[in-house]
């Protein structure tokens, strides 16, 4: 490997600092024992205790990783589904058009998709809620989950199928004992990708949610509103903390499966 | 000439010269198109109880998609595949008694040795002790006691090859596939399980089809060898019919060095004909009905039937003058390309056996020399 040369070191320091020196500072700042928000007043863990204290948080909180968990899984079946069309099924009529419209949600504006979804709800009279978040999430989700399970899919060797089914098994127990297990780690890493999605997202949340559906994103961004508090911060440092480390562990988890690949 | 040697295989396994013995596996007429593309082109093709065959031609011949057909991973767009008598056409590939034995192995990363061997037998509905036994059986064969519990990627290539070997015979097959068996392994290894593997046939007396692009591969463990040409067979036969007796110039040329001399037929007398090439007149021996002076025909010549002499030859065969172009020493024998005399100036190929330490008479680039063959040494190729 080529050692690095200071001026690769520079870029690479100011290209970390512009990406992380915000969330450094917030996180901070979630230890700071002053009120003001931007006076620093010494190292202190009130505003984590103070956290448990916020009712209105913690709801937001718990509705958030339940959001979470439902629509990951949701959008994980739907995402495994789908990449077996794409992988498996061959050219059949209408591919190109399904593929396109699985990735659509990567590239589309979440305001449209928001918007749509509301329209969509409002137009067939739904009660919005708990559900409909869940809806909305799993349409995001499910494409990258779809992408993550697809890339495994399509590196898989055929001839493990076929050899299973050259031993005997049947299309579905060759499906069970072999490709299930040999694509698991991408599942997996799809499940911890739409996890992360759902928890962190603001927008498709904010259309889409109703009285008493208030996500955790959606706490945070109306408190702003009415001026930092520290006890946000600390929120969104624990934030921080989660969603890092679902990342960090779908990232190990992808990873891993490459390596153990002859 | 006429030199008198052993070398010659008198073979008693021969049930296609037979016409009472019914084939195990039948092709008939079959054909499979991928696309615009004629994978398989109405080919016919008998394979015997007990026979070692060999698919043999270079890639996109056809070769691996007949094997898959037969497997049930391909369904052929037109004809029959029979397997002791019974069409295979809508069997799926679980419920064929074939097994096959892939050119990647694809032993399951997931599960270990014992695993792999096993998981064709607990599709049977076996029992427990039974399916261990079993196992236990076919590691022997294959030699590998005691490596039950490993995982595939703790396995060198050829261990690999064992156990995706003692897989494919667990269950039993009527016909066993292989594909490329020994494309992944070394050269030394590949001439060590090559052997294995005609002794392992020879014990269960099993019938083997085996793909390969390696003519000797196909022709040592063979007992019959198709070549492939385009999705057609251009011919079927025992590994020496192919080598000394090619159907046509695509053969000659595909199985191992030769020399071709083309030509127009000058005369015929009986089974002698003479074939006026840019070379010189050459005769040769032949029963070849319905040769008529004045058609093309070509002389194939083999290079190790080809002697080199430093004076003029005498007596009936053939003779041509040139001088040595290039000397190629492989150790067990020279490869000498004479450039012989005339305005074609054609490049021949002789081997020369080393079969002593030392010769009198060592050859040098430039030197004089003359070619000398039995009339019994070429083969006439029409056309």
């Amino acid at each position: 490997m080529n050692r690095l040369r200071a001026p690769h070191l520079l870029a690479l320091v100011f290209g970390i600092a512009f990406l992380y020196l915000p969330i450094l500072v917030l996180v901070l700042y979630s230890f700071n024992a002053s009120r003001l928000v931007t006076v620093w007043g010494g190292f202190s863990t009130r505003w984590y205790a103070s956290l448990l204290q916020n009712q209105a948080l913690l709801d937001a909180a718990w509705l958030s990783l339940k959001l979470a968990l439902v629509s990951a899984s949701v959008a994980t079946i739907l995402g495994l589904l789908s990449a077996l069309a794409l992988a498996r099924f061959g050219r059949f009529a209408g591919r190109t058009l399904f593929a396109g419209m699985i990735a659509a949600p990567l590239v589309m504006p979440e305001v449209i998709t928001g918007l749509a979804l509301l329209l969509l709800f409002v137009g067939i009279d739904a009660e919005r809620g708990f559900w409909t978040v869940t809806i909305a999430h799993v349409t995001l989700t499910a494409c990258f989950a779809t992408i993550v399970i697809q890339a495994r899919l399509a590196m898989l060797d055929r001839s493990l199928e076929e050899a299973a089914q050259d031993l005997g098994a049947t299309p579905l127990r060759v499906f069970f004992a072999i490709t299930l297990p040999m694509i698991a780690p991408a599942i997996l890493a799809g499940w911890l990708l739409a996890f992360t999605l759902s928890l962190d997202d603001l927008v498709l949340a904010s259309f889409t949610s109703g009285p008493g559906s208030t996500t955790l994103p959606m706490r945070i961004y109306s408190s702003v509103r009415l001026g930092v508090t520290p006890e946000i911060n600390a929120a969104s440092t624990l934030l921080i903390g989660l969603v890092a480390t679902v990342v960090v562990l779908a990232s190990l988890l992808i990873k891993r499966d490459a390596l153990a690949r002859p | 000439m006429g030199r008198k040697s052993l070398g010659n295989i008198r073979r008693s396994f021969a049930p296609w010269a037979d016409p009472a013995a019914i084939p195990q596996v039948r092709f008939e007429s079959v054909t499979k198109r991928f696309g615009d593309i004629t994978a398989v082109s109405d080919l016919t093709l008998s394979l015997y109880p007990g026979e070692f065959h060999a698919l043999l031609g270079p890639s996109g011949c056809g070769k691996t998609t007949l094997m898959r057909m037969l497997a049930g991973f391909e369904a052929p767009d037109s004809g029959r595949i029979l397997l002791d008598g019974q069409d295979l056409a809508g069997i799926p590939p679980h419920l064929r008694p074939t097994n096959m034995m892939f050119q990647s192995y694809a032993l399951f990363p997931h599960m270990s040795v014992f695993d792999n061997i096993a998981f064709g037998l607990r599709q049977g509905g076996l029992a427990r002790e039974a399916i261990a036994a079993r196992v236990a059986e076919m590691l022997a064969l294959v030699k590998l006691d005691g490596f039950a519990g490993r995982r595939p990627d703790q396995l060198s290539g050829g261990q690999k090859q064992r156990v995706a070997l003692a897989r494919a015979l667990a269950r039993q097959p009527k016909v066993l596939l292989l594909d490329e068996p020994l494309g992944a392994l070394d050269k030394k290894l590949r001439e060590e399980t090559q052997y294995e593997l005609m002794d392992l046939q020879a014990e269960l007396g099993l019938t083997f089809l085996m793909v390969t692009h390696d003519q000797d591969e196909a022709m040592a463990m063979a007992d019959r060898i198709s070549v492939m040409e385009r999705g057609r067979i251009a011919q079927v036969g025992a590994p020496e019919e192919i080598y000394e007796m090619p159907a046509n110039r695509y053969v000659a040329e595909f199985v191992g060095d030769i020399n071709i001399f083309e030509g127009i037929v000058a005369s015929v007398e009986g089974e002698v004909i003479r074939i006026d090439s840019p070379a010189g007149l050459m005769v040769l021996d032949d029963p070849s009905p319905g040769l008529a002076p004045g058609q093309k025909a070509s002389l194939a010549l083999r290079p190790e039937k080809i002697d080199i002499l430093t004076v003029e030859p005498d007596g009936p065969g053939n003779k041509a003058a040139g001088e040595i172009w290039d000397i190629g020493y492989l150790g067990d024998f020279t490869m000498v390309q004479v450039k012989l005399d005339g305005e074609a100036g054609q490049l021949v190929k002789v081997a020369l056996p080393n079969r002593s330490r030392k010769t009198e008479t060592p050859i040098a680039w430039d030197d004089r020399v003359w070619l000398s063959w039995d009339v019994e040494a070429g083969i006439l190729l029409r056309g």
